[in-house]
């Protein structure tokens, strides 16, 4: 059993269409229920057009349920980029395959070092992350890397091509906690459309990642959709209920949402572009659905409207982000996207302490793994 | 006239119009009992294994007879058995004498409120799925037990309203909305329901189906409150399908603030009406 019986149910264009068509009496039907006991028509009322009238009431709704499941607290994290190295031909990315750009895949010491530069900023939540090249950035690589780290951070998560369950465990082992794996998106077509070659044109296999990971016993799994890739809310819509999924199976671990925006990289032109009111009513509309889900802003994002956000929605957020390999020390390397808010970690965590949010730099145990 | 159910409800492959399930203790007489069944127009009824002489193949007994199995799943329960040995046993027989691969497992070592034991109960349903059977536990309104027998393969959870014949109604209402927030199988209220309102307000919280059995059973009329409750069940479910329930749980208004939060997403655009 994975998510793809669920996702079978279901066809993006059907929901595309049913999204394209709510109406504001079935928004105000959805923003009656409870946090939590909405069903999937709400979520498409909530994601549809119609519900940008009643942004108001639901930001408001979404602040307080956020409040009350998180309180006032937003966890920051970094990612650490270990390869730019990719076999995946993705036409939206940096990193695509024949791109030519400056290809660098750091040693685990380098890795150590540039995770110092992290831990030296207040560190302590890391994302590792590669391309798919599964023979440069090989499961002993990257567990080389994660062992390195774990030493002196809370929580390790990766970003890294789909692996397989027993992958996933001996990752676990050498002390790994939490996976993020992007469906990109939902839409088959598109999906097909974009992933022209690599292991990342299987989009089943990518689909039921999080069920391997899960299996393995992972602790924390981030999802996401690439918003401009295909239809914005109907990616959300699924996204959403990929989280709901994994939610039910696997109810010990953490699921965490993000939802970054395509961003302009070397050679990208076909993607729509998503409008911050768009953006924040998906946001408010997960909250709504899955109240304990983690709501990941990435330094895609810029600085004023994160902000916003951390105050009614977000949960967690990236800080002082470099995109390359060795970024953290110059090490100039091609990038996978530009960044928005380059603000230092110090700049963010006061800018979360002036908006009264604690900002949460240690929220895991090594001896929890 | 009630709205039909667009979606029966499935378990184990099979699927139930009604979602009314009936327990078959503690009647006047056969008669009653069948007139009971009649009326509630169920199509799942459980009987105590305890109740019947596993000497003889179950068809040749009036109890077993009374049910007509072309319509209606039997379903034997364990009720009596102390700990998970003697319930996996029970279970065993009851296949063996005919009563098919369904069970509603009942483990309730302490004989005064017939309250269900988490850890045996468990350990029988691991037993009993990988022994093929259709498990149906019965168990007490604890979300993470409830998690827990899902992962051990149960076919449903079953979780108590309140004590066995207590006829309280629900008072474990917060512990069952959040098992039916969390279930990836159908849950059904069982144990504690006294009246028709009782299996409504399971219904309208969410609740699959409920089980119902001494209220039938000691009501002066079995067959009209039977019919009743099939009504309520029907009422609490077009509720809980059509109807506008959460306004009592509305999220509070907050107050009235000078300056809106999405102020800084600028004003809507033009052809946002919605309609």
């Amino acid at each position: 059993m994975s998510f793809l019986e669920e996702f079978q149910r279901w066809s993006f264009p059907g929901v595309q269409q049913r999204i394209a068509s709510s109406n504001g009496a079935r928004v105000e039907q959805a923003l009656s229920r409870s946090a939590g006991q909405l069903d999937a028509d709400d979520l498409i009322a909530l994601l549809s057009p119609a519900a940008d009238a009643a942004l108001e009431q639901m930001a408001r709704q979404a602040q307080a349920t956020t409040r009350l499941r998180f309180g006032k607290t937003v966890l920051l994290y970094a990612p650490l980029y270990l390869s730019n190295i990719c076999y995946s031909q993705c036409t939206y990315c940096g990193f695509s395959y024949g791109k030519d750009i400056r290809r660098l895949q750091l040693s685990p010491e380098q890795a150590e070092v540039e995770a110092g530069l992290l831990h030296a900023a207040g560190i302590r939540h890391i994302l590792l992350l590669t391309g798919e090249a599964y023979r440069e950035s090989s499961i002993n690589y990257i567990g080389d890397c994660v062992e390195r780290i774990a030493r002196s951070f809370a929580s390790v998560s990766v970003e890294v091509y789909p692996l397989k369950t027993e992958d996933y465990l001996s990752l676990r082992w050498r002390g790994l906690d939490g996976l993020a794996i992007y469906q990109e998106t939902y839409d088959p077509r598109r999906y097909a459309a974009v992933h022209l070659k690599g292991i990342k044109a299987r989009m089943e296999y990518r689909l039921e990642c999080p069920d391997r990971a899960g299996e393995a016993g992972m602790r924390r799994i981030a999802l996401g959709a690439l918003l401009g890739l295909s239809d914005a809310a109907s990616d959300v819509f699924f996204t959403a209920l990929h989280a709901r999924y994994l939610m039910q199976r696997f109810w010990q671990t953490q699921i965490s949402i993000s939802l970054p925006r395509l961003r302009p990289a070397t050679g990208v032109d076909d993607v729509a572009s998503i409008g911050d009111r768009d953006f924040a009513r998906f946001l408010f509309a997960l909250r709504l659905f899955l109240p304990d889900a983690g709501l990941t802003l990435s330094t895609r994002e810029p600085a004023p409207l994160r902000d916003e956000l951390c105050g009614i929605v977000a949960t967690q957020i990236s800080a002082g982000s470099q995109t390359s390999p060795g970024g953290y020390s110059d090490s100039g390397a091609a990038r996978q996207f530009e960044i928005e808010d380059r603000r230092t970690v110090r700049q963010v965590a006061d800018a979360l302490a002036a908006r009264n949010l604690d900002p949460v730099f240690t929220d895991w145990s090594p001896a929890l793994k | 006239m009630a709205q039909s159910d667009p979606q029966p409800l499935v378990i184990a492959g099979r699927s139930f119009h009604s979602r009314l399930f009936v327990g078959t203790g503690k009647f006047a007489s056969t008669a009653e009992m069948r007139a009971a069944i009649d009326g509630s127009a169920t199509e799942m009824v459980t009987v105590a294994l305890r109740r019947i002489d596993l000497s003889r193949p179950l068809e040749q007994q009036d109890l077993i007879s009374a049910i007509d199995r072309s319509r209606i799943q039997l379903l034997p329960n364990t009720s009596g058995a102390r700990n998970a040995l003697e319930a996996v046993q029970l279970a065993r027989l009851a296949r063996e004498l005919g009563g098919g691969n369904w069970i509603k497992l009942e483990v309730t070592p302490e004989p005064r409120y017939l309250l269900p034991d988490p850890v045996e109960t468990l350990a029988a349903t691991q037993e009993l799925v990988k022994d093929g059977f259709v498990v149906l536990p019965y168990m007490h309104a604890d979300p993470i037990l409830a998690l827990r027998l899902q992962d051990a393969g149960a076919a449903t959870v079953m979780p108590l309203g309140s004590p066995i014949g207590s006829n309280q109604g629900i008072r474990t209402a917060e512990s069952i909305r959040i098992i039916i927030e969390q279930a990836r199988v159908p849950v059904v209220v069982d144990a504690g329901l006294g009246a028709p309102s009782h299996a409504a307000q399971a219904m309208e919280m969410g609740a699959s189906a409920v089980l119902v059995n001494t209220a039938l059973a000691i009501a002066r009329d079995p067959a009209t409150i039977a019919e009743a409750f099939a009504w309520a069940v029907l009422a609490g479910r077009s509720a809980r399908l059509y109807g506008d329930l959460h306004s009592s749980e509305r999220m509070p208004a907050a107050a009235s603030a000078s300056s809106p939060l999405t102020g800084f997403l600028g004003r809507p655009s033009q052809d946002n009406s919605g309609n």
